[in-house]
C-alpha cells in the first residue's frame, strides 16, 4: 500500500463514500490541483514505487468549465489504462485559459505488467457525485468520487 | 451475476479446490489492466453489442441451453453500437472474459443441508442435494460500460438545461426518456448490457474448462447447468399495472434486480412454472443466495428485489481493520481458499464490511417480493 505522506497534495476522505472512494486534491494553482489530483487516481491504482515511468502519455483537452475539464482529464486517466494497458507515476499538467481552457497533460508510466507492479484498485469511473472545483482563499481545491 | 451447478460433492472437490481456484484464476484474469482471453475484432466486438450471450454462444463459449436461462435470453434487442463512442470500444475491446476488480468475484459454493429452504424449487433449479457444489460469478460490462457511463453523464450535463432539469447530484444528471439524448443512451447501454452478458457467458465457458480439466470429466458429464443469470444494474421498458392500468414503464435496476414472479410473460419456459431464479450476492465470507420472483414484488416492487447485502463499512475503514495477508491466511483457516489479485483489494472486502446477509434475506423474504431456496456457502473465491 502507498504511503501518502504529503497531505497537501491530496487526501483520501474515509466517511463520505461506503463503496466508492472519495478524495480532495489541493493546489497553490491550477496545474498543481490537476497534478495532484491525478497522482491520487495513481496512487489508487498501484503502488508507485513498483512502476518505472518509462513510457510517456501525451494528450490535450479544452473545455469551457474547469470542472469538465478536470474530469474529461481523469477519466482519460483511466481510457488510457484500459485502452493502452498503462499506469502512471509521474504527471505534468498545463493549463492555459483563452475564452476556454486548455490543458496539455504529459504522463509517464510503464504497462501494465502484474509480474513487477503492485496494482490495486481497477477504477470503474470518475462520478460527478459531489465533484466540484473551487478557489479556497489562495488555495484551488478539487472533490472527487471515484466508483470501484 | 450468473449461477452454475454442478453433480460434484464438496467431498469430491475438496481435495482439488486450491487446483481447482488457481487454475482459474489463471484463465479468468482479474485485475487492474487485465486482457481477456477472447480476441474479437471490431466486426465481431459489433456483434457482441447487438448479440449479447447469443454471440458467445454461437462461437463456442457455452452451450444454446445457456441462453434460456439468462435474462431476456442474453440479448437486448434495442442495443444500437452507432450510439457507443469509439472510446468505449477501444476500454472495452480486449476486456471480454476479465472479471474486474472491486466487489467483483468468482465464486464455489456448497449447498449446506439446513441451508436449503424449498427442496422442490431447489430441484427445478438444479440444486438435488446437500453438499452439492455450485459456482457464482459476479461481473458486468467493464470499462466498456463505463465509458458509456461517463460519455453520456456528460452529454446529458449539457441538455439538462434545455430540458428544464436540476439535480441535487450531479451524477443524477438525465434527460426524457423520449427525447433524442435519452433514446441514444438506451441503445448505448443495452450495448453494455449485451457486453456483460457476454463477459459472464464466456467467463462460463471458462469455469466448465476449469473444471473439466481439473476433474478429467466433460462438463456435460460434470452437468454444469446453468442456474440463471441476472442483470444488477439496467434500465428496461417493462409493462407494469399502475392503479388498475397496464403502463409502460422505464424500470431502473440499480442496487436491485429483477424477480418475476411465476407466469410472467418475459420468463422462458423452463422458469415459467416456478417464477424467475433470483441470485442475492454476500460477501466472501458469509454466502450467498438463490431465491426466486414472487407476485409482490410484481405488485410492490416494480418485480424488483435486493441484489447484495451491500456495505455499511468504507474501503478505507475496511483496510485499517484488517490486512488482506492476514485475512486471507484466516480464511484459509475456516475452509476458504481465496486468490486475489491486490491484497488491499481483498481487505476491502472483508466479511465484516458488509451487512449481514441473513438480515438482508429475512427482509426480502419478510416483504414478500421473493423467496428464499437455498442459502450457499462459500468456499473457494477469485476476488479482482
Amino acid at each position: 500500500m502507498n504511503i501518502n505522506n504529503d497531505k497537501t497534495k491530496y487526501k483520501f476522505l474515509e466517511d463520505v463514500a461506503i463503496a466508492d472512494i472519495a478524495f480532495e486534491a489541493y493546489g497553490k494553482n491550477l496545474n498543481e490541483l490537476f497534478e495532484n489530483a491525478a497522482l491520487a487516481i495513481f496512487e489508487l491504482s498501484a503502488e508507485l514505487e513498483t512502476i518505472d515511468a518509462v513510457k510517456k502519455e501525451e494528450f490535450e483537452l479544452e473545455n469551457e468549465k474547469l470542472d469538465n475539464l478536470l474530469y474529461d482529464f481523469l477519466s482519460e486517466i483511466l481510457f488510457l489504462k484500459d485502452s493502452k494497458y498503462m499506469v502512471f507515476k509521474h504527471v505534468h499538467a498545463t493549463i492555459k485559459e483563452n475564452k476556454k481552457y486548455k490543458l496539455k497533460a504529459v504522463l509517464e508510466g510503464d504497462k501494465i505488467n502484474p509480474e513487477v507492479q503492485h496494482l490495486e484498485n481497477d477504477i470503474k469511473a470518475v462520478t460527478m457525485h459531489m465533484f466540484e472545483v473551487k478557489k479556497e482563499k489562495n488555495q484551488w481545491k478539487a472533490t472527487v468520487v471515484v466508483d470501484i | 451475476m450468473r449461477l452454475v451447478t454442478t453433480n460434484l460433492t464438496y467431498k469430491e472437490v475438496q481435495p482439488k479446490l486450491r487446483e481447482l481456484v488457481d487454475t482459474m484464476f489463471k484463465t479468468v484474469p482479474s485485475g487492474v489492466g487485465s486482457r481477456g482471453f477472447v480476441d474479437a475484432n471490431k466486426s465481431q466486438f459489433r456483434e457482441i453489442m447487438t448479440d449479447g450471450s447469443k454471440w458467445c454462444v454461437n462461437n463456442g463459449y457455452g452451450w444454446q441451453e445457456d441462453l434460456e436461462r439468462t435474462e431476456g435470453y442474453g440479448r437486448i434487442d434495442w442495443a444500437k453500437p452507432e450510439k457507443v463512442s469509439q472510446k468505449a470500444i477501444d476500454r472495452g475491446m480486449n476486456q471480454l472474459g476479465t472479471l474486474g476488480s472491486g466487489n467483483h468475484y468468482l465464486e464455489i459454493q456448497i449447498v449446506k443441508a439446513e441451508n436449503i429452504f424449498d427442496e422442490g424449487l431447489a430441484k427445478k433449479f438444479g440444486i438435488n442435494e446437500a453438499e452439492q457444489v455450485v459456482v457464482m460469478v459476479h461481473c458486468g460490462s467493464r470499462g466498456f460500460g463505463h465509458q458509456i457511463g461517463t460519455d453520456y453523464l456528460r452529454i446529458f450535463e449539457g441538455v439538462m438545461k434545455k430540458y428544464n432539469i436540476e439535480v441535487y447530484d450531479r451524477e443524477l444528471a438525465c434527460a426524457p426518456f423520449q427525447s433524442n439524448e435519452g433514446q441514444d443512451y438506451y441503445k448505448a447501454m443495452a450495448c453494455a448490457a449485451n457486453m456483460a452478458f457476454a463477459n459472464r457467458q464466456v467467463i462460463l465457458h471458462r469455469i466448465r474448462e476449469g473444471f473439466s480439466k481439473v476433474f478429467k470429466t466433460e462438463a456435460e458429464k460434470l452437468e454444469m447447468h446453468m442456474v440463471y443469470d441476472v442483470a444488477h444494474n439496467i434500465a428496461k421498458l417493462e409493462e407494469h399495472i399502475i392503479d388498475g392500468h397496464k403502463k409502460k414503464l422505464v424500470v431502473h435496476r440499480k442496487g436491485s434486480t429483477r424477480a418475476f414472479p411465476p407466469h410472467h410473460p418475459e420468463l422462458a419456459k423452463l422458469y415459467k412454472e416456478t417464477g424467475q431464479p433470483v441470485i442475492i450476492g454476500g460477501s466472501m465470507e458469509t454466502g450467498s443466495f438463490l431465491l426466486v420472483g414472487t407476485q409482490k414484488a410484481m405488485d410492490e416492487t416494480f418485480g424488483s428485489t435486493a441484489h447484495g447485502s451491500g456495505r455499511t463499512m468504507s474501503r478505507a475503514a475496511a483496510k485499517h481493520q484488517v490486512r488482506g495477508e492476514q485475512l486471507q491466511k484466516d480464511m484459509e483457516k475456516r475452509g476458504i481458499y481465496v486468490k486475489a489479485t491486490s491484497m488491499p483489494g481483498l481487505a476491502e472486502e472483508a466479511g465484516f464490511a458488509y451487512k449481514n446477509i441473513n438480515d438482508v434475506i429475512n427482509a426480502v423474504a419478510e416483504a414478500g417480493i421473493s423467496k428464499p431456496v437455498v442459502g450457499l456457502k462459500p468456499v473457494g473465491n477469485i476476488k479482482g
